[in-house]
C-alpha cells in the first residue's frame, strides 16, 4: 500500500472517528445502561462517572466531522444531505443527551429527575443505532448521481443490514459500557454492573457475529481487502481475543485491563471498517460512484496544510485527554459540585 | 416555501439560539479567570465564593452551547451541501482547526473547572480556568475567521474538480487574515465580552437591590462593572472599524445598513427610521453628510448607494437598517450605562441609586439584543450571496434535500429549542434565586 496524503487523511479522520467510537462509546452504554437501576443515588453515581469527560469525549465527533468537511467535503456534504431525516434525528439525541446530563440533578422533583433520565437513556440508544445505522448503509452501499448527490429516499436506509449494524453497535457501546461502569463503581452497585459485562458481551457476539456472516454473504466486497492482504485477518483475530479477555480480566477484577481490552476491542472493529472500505469512503450501489479518498478529498495543498494542523493539535489533544483520565481517574464520589 | 428559504430560516434560528451562549461562555470565562485570579492574589474566601457561583452558571451555559452547537456542525453539510463542496478546502479547514485547538482544550479543562476542585491544587485549577476561558477565545477566532471568508472571501482560486468547480486555498495565511478577519474577530469578541460582563452586573445588581449576599454582591458587581466598561467602550471602537471595513469591502452592505439609495452622493447617518423601499427613500431622524463623514473625513464626499448595484445584487433593505441601528443604539445604551456604574463603583461609601441598579439588571439583555442584531446586519448584509461575488445563496442550497424535510426538521428545531430556552431560563432563575453558597466559602479540604 502506498501511502499517499489521502490515505493519510482517510487514516487520521477514521481514528478521530475511532477515537469517537472508543470514548463516546462507553458513555453512550452508560446512557443506555441508566434505566436498568432504579435508585436515584445510583443514577446519579452512572451520570457522575462519565460527568468530567463525556463533552470532550463528544468533540471527536464535532472535529472528526470538523476534519471530514475539511478533507473529505463532498462526503460530509454527500452523506448529510442524503441521510437528512435519520440526521436530524441523530441531533435531536445529541442535544437531549447533553441538556439531560446538565438538567437532571439540578431539581430535586422526582418527575424532573425521571424525564431526564428517560431522555438521557433514549438519546443515548438513539444516538448509537442512528450512527450504526449510518456506518451500515456507507458500507453496503447507496445510490449516488454522478456529482455524489445521494439518490434514494428515508426507507432505503432502513433497509436490514444497516437496522443490524444499528443494533450491533448498540450492543458494542452497552458492553463497552458496563465495563467501564465497573472500572468507576465500588461496593453493591459494582456487583451489579459486574454481572452486566457477561450479558452485554454475550448480546454483543451473537449481534457481531450475525453482522459478519450478513457482511460476507451480502456485502462481499468488505471481505476484498482481506483477501488481497492475508495478514490484515490478524486485526479480527486480535479485536475477537481482546473480547474474549475482558471476562477474565474482570474475573480477576483488574478492572483498568479489562476496559482497555474494551478499547482495544472497539477500535479493532473501527479498523475492520476502515480496512474493509479502503480507499472509498462511501460506497455507491454503482461502483463507479463511490467517493473514494481520491475522489472526494479536498485539494492537495489543504490536505497538506491541514496535515501540518493535525501534527501541531493530535499531541496536545492526546495530552489533555490523558491528563484529564488520569486526574479523575478512581471510583466516583458524590460531592457539592456533582451532577 | 422553497428548500433555500426554509434552509435559511432553519439556519438563523438555530444559529441565533445557539449564539445565546457561546458569547456568556467567552464573556464569563473571563470574569472568572479575573475572580479566581483575585482569589489567588488576596485569599479572600468571598473571591472564591464567587468564583464557584459564576462556575456553576458558566457550566449550564456551556452545556447549552455544546448541545445547540452540534447542530451547527453538522447543518452545513445536511441543509448547504452544494456550499460545502464549493468550500470545503477552506471552510472545513477553519472547522476542523476549531475543533483541534479550541473545543478539545475548552472541553478537557472544563472537566477541572467543573469537577477539578478538589483533586487539583488552587494553581492548577486556575490554570484550567484560564485554558477555559482560552480555548472559548480560539473558538470564536476560527469560526470568525470561516464567516469572514465568505464576506470577503481571499488566498483562494477556483478550480474545477471531479464533482465541480469549487475554492481551493492557494494561501492559507491570506485566508485566515482575510481584509475583514481582524475587525470582524475584535468586535465578536468585545460584544460576547459585554453579554458576560452584563450577565454578572445584572445578577449582582438585583441582590443588592434585593439587599442579599452583600458582600458577594458589591464585588460581583465591581468586576463586573469593570469589564463591562472596556468591553463597551471597545465595542464602540471595533464598531467604528468594522463599519468602514464594511465600507471598503462590501459597500452593498453599507449601503442597506444606512439605506443609502443614490448611486454616488453624499450619505448621510441616521439615528432611527424606517425604510420604504419601494420608494426608496427613509423617514427618520438623520445627522446630513455623517456617513461620508465618517469614512472619509468629509461629508461631501459621496458614497456609493444601493443604485450602484443591480437589484439582484442587492441585500434586502429594511432588516438591514433596523437591525443594525437597534444594535447601535443598545450599543450606546451600554455603554451609557457602564459609564453611571462606573461611576459610582469607583467612589468609595457612594451606593449606586435604586433606579440605576434596576436600569443595571435589565442591561442583561442589552448585548444580547445587540449581538443578535449584529449578527443579523452582518449575514443578511451579505446576500444574496452565501460567499461574497463567489456564491448566491440559492446555488449553495443542498439538492437532495426536500421542502417537507426541511419543514419537519425546522418544526423539531424550533419546539426544542423554545422548550430548552424556557429551562435554562427556569434553572438560571433558580440558581440566581439560591444565591452562592455559603459552604463555598471554605477552601477544598485537600490540596493536591
Amino acid at each position: 500500500m502506498d501511502i499517499d496524503l489521502n490515505t493519510i487523511w482517510f487514516l487520521l479522520v477514521g481514528t478521530l472517528l475511532a477515537g469517537y467510537a472508543v470514548l463516546d462509546g462507553f458513555d453512550l452504554g452508560v446512557g443506555i445502561l441508566h434505566l436498568f437501576v432504579r435508585r436515584d443515588e445510583e443514577r446519579r453515581i452512572f451520570i457522575n462517572a462519565i460527568g468530567p469527560v463525556w463533552d470532550g469525549n463528544e468533540v471527536w465527533l464535532v472535529t472528526g466531522g470538523g476534519a471530514l468537511f475539511a478533507a473529505f467535503p463532498a462526503v460530509y456534504a454527500g452523506v448529510f444531505s442524503g441521510f437528512y431525516p435519520a440526521m436530524i434525528l441523530l441531533l435531536v439525541a445529541l442535544i437531549f443527551r447533553a441538556v439531560a446530563i446538565e438538567f437532571r440533578s439540578k431539581q430535586p422533583m422526582a418527575w424532573w429527575r425521571r424525564t431526564w433520565d428517560v431522555s438521557f437513556s433514549v438519546a443515548s440508544f438513539l444516538g448509537s443505532f442512528l450512527m450504526g445505522v449510518a456506518f451500515g448503509n456507507v458500507i453496503r452501499g447507496i445510490p449516488l448521481d454522478a456529482h455524489g448527490e445521494y439518490l434514494g429516499g428515508l426507507p432505503a436506509l432502513l433497509n436490514p443490514y444497516a437496522l443490524l449494524t444499528g443494533l450491533t453497535t448498540v450492543a458494542l457501546f452497552a458492553m463497552h459500557g458496563s465495563i467501564y461502569l465497573v472500572l468507576k463503581t465500588e461496593g453493591a452497585i459494582q456487583d451489579k454492573v459486574r454481572g452486566w459485562v457477561n450479558d452485554t458481551i454475550i448480546a454483543f457476539v451473537i449481534c457481531y457475529a450475525t453482522t459478519t456472516m450478513a457482511t460476507l454473504l451480502y456485502v462481499p466486497h468488505m471481505s476484498e481487502y482481506f483477501k488481497t492482504h492475508p495478514w490484515t485477518f490478524a486485526l479480527p483475530v486480535a479485536t475477537m481475543l481482546a473480547i474474549a479477555n475482558v471476562p477474565r480480566e474482570i474475573f480477576h477484577r483488574r478492572e483498568w485491563r479489562a476496559f482497555l481490552s474494551s478499547c482495544a476491542a472497539v477500535f479493532g472493529l473501527m479498523g475492520l471498517v476502515g480496512a474493509g472500505m479502503y480507499p472509498n469512503l462511501v460506497r455507491g450501489t454503482d461502483p463507479s460512484t463511490s467517493l473514494s479518498v481520491y475522489n472526494a478529498a479536498s485539494s492537495e495543498g489543504t490536505l497538506r496544510t491541514m496535515l501540518l494542523i493535525a501534527a501541531i493539535g493530535i499531541p496536545l489533544v492526546l495530552g489533555y485527554t490523558v491528563s484529564i483520565y488520569w486526574i479523575f481517574r478512581g471510583k466516583v464520589k458524590l460531592d457539592s459540585m456533582s451532577y | 416555501m422553497d428548500v433555500t428559504l426554509l434552509s435559511r430560516i432553519q439556519f438563523a434560528t438555530t444559529i441565533a439560539f445557539h449564539y445565546l451562549y457561546p458569547p456568556l461562555s467567552i464573556g464569563l470565562g473571563v470574569v472568572l479567570v479575573v475572580m479566581e485570579g483575585l482569589y489567588l492574589k488576596t485569599g479572600l474566601p468571598v473571591y472564591r465564593q464567587m468564583t464557584r457561583f459564576w462556575v456553576r452558571v458558566f457550566g449550564l451555559t456551556f452545556a447549552l452551547g455544546v448541545a445547540t452547537g452540534i447542530v451547527m456542525e453538522f447543518e452545513f453539510g445536511t441543509n448547504w451541501a452544494a456550499y460545502s463542496r464549493f468550500v470545503g478546502d477552506v471552510f472545513g479547514s477553519a472547522l476542523a482547526a476549531e475543533g483541534i485547538f479550541a473545543f478539545f482544550l475548552e472541553s478537557g479543562f472544563l472537566a477541572l473547572l467543573l469537577f477539578g476542585w478538589d483533586k487539583v491544587g488552587p494553581r492548577l485549577h486556575f490554570f484550567a480556568t484560564l485554558m477555559v476561558c482560552l480555548g472559548a477565545h480560539f473558538s470564536a477566532i476560527w469560526i470568525v475567521v470561516a464567516n469572514s471568508w465568505m464576506q470577503t472571501p481571499a488566498g483562494f482560486r477556483i478550480a474545477n474538480h471531479g464533482l465541480g468547480p469549487r475554492a481551493e486555498v492557494t494561501d492559507f495565511w491570506a485566508m485566515v487574515f482575510n481584509p475583514s478577519t481582524v475587525e470582524r474577530l475584535t468586535h465578536t469578541v468585545v460584544g460576547a465580552w459585554q453579554a458576560g460582563a452584563f450577565l454578572v452586573v445584572s445578577v449582582s445588581a438585583y441582590y443588592l437591590l434585593k439587599g442579599k449576599f452583600e458582600d458577594f454582591a458589591r464585588r460581583s458587581l465591581n468586576v463586573g462593572l469593570a469589564f463591562a466598561l472596556v468591553a463597551s467602550l471597545g465595542s464602540l471602537a471595533s464598531g467604528h472599524a468594522s463599519a468602514e471595513g464594511v465600507g471598503r469591502n462590501q459597500p452593498a452592505k453599507l449601503a442597506a445598513m444606512e439605506a443609502h439609495f443614490p448611486a454616488s452622493a453624499p450619505a448621510d447617518l441616521y439615528v432611527f427610521g424606517w425604510v420604504d423601499e419601494t420608494k426608496q427613500r427613509v423617514y427618520g431622524v438623520a445627522v446630513p453628510g455623517m456617513l461620508s463623514w465618517m469614512l472619509h473625513g468629509d461629508s461631501k464626499t459621496p458614497v456609493p448607494g444601493l443604485l450602484a448595484f443591480t437589484p439582484e445584487n442587492r441585500p434586502p433593505v429594511q432588516i438591514v437598517f433596523q437591525a443594525y441601528h437597534i444594535m447601535v443604539a443598545v450599543g450606546m445604551g451600554l455603554i451609557g450605562l457602564s459609564i453611571a456604574g462606573a461611576f459610582f463603583a469607583v467612589r468609595k461609601h457612594a451606593r449606586p441609586p435604586k433606579w440605576l441598579l434596576r436600569l443595571l439588571v435589565l442591561a442583561v439583555l442589552g448585548p444580547q439584543i445587540a449581538n443578535q442584531a449584529g449578527w443579523m446586519t452582518a449575514e443578511v448584509g451579505r446576500q444574496p450571496w452565501i460567499v461574497y461575488g463567489l456564491m448566491r445563496t440559492g446555488e449553495g442550497v443542498s439538492r437532495s434535500v426536500s421542502a417537507a424535510d426541511v419543514v419537519f426538521s425546522l418544526v423539531l428545531f424550533t419546539l426544542i429549542y423554545a422548550l430548552l430556552f424556557a429551562l435554562f431560563l427556569f434553572l438560571l432563575d433558580s440558581k440566581i434565586k439560591h444565591g452562592p453558597l455559603a459552604e463555598d466559602l471554605a477552601a477544598s479540604p485537600k490540596r493536591a
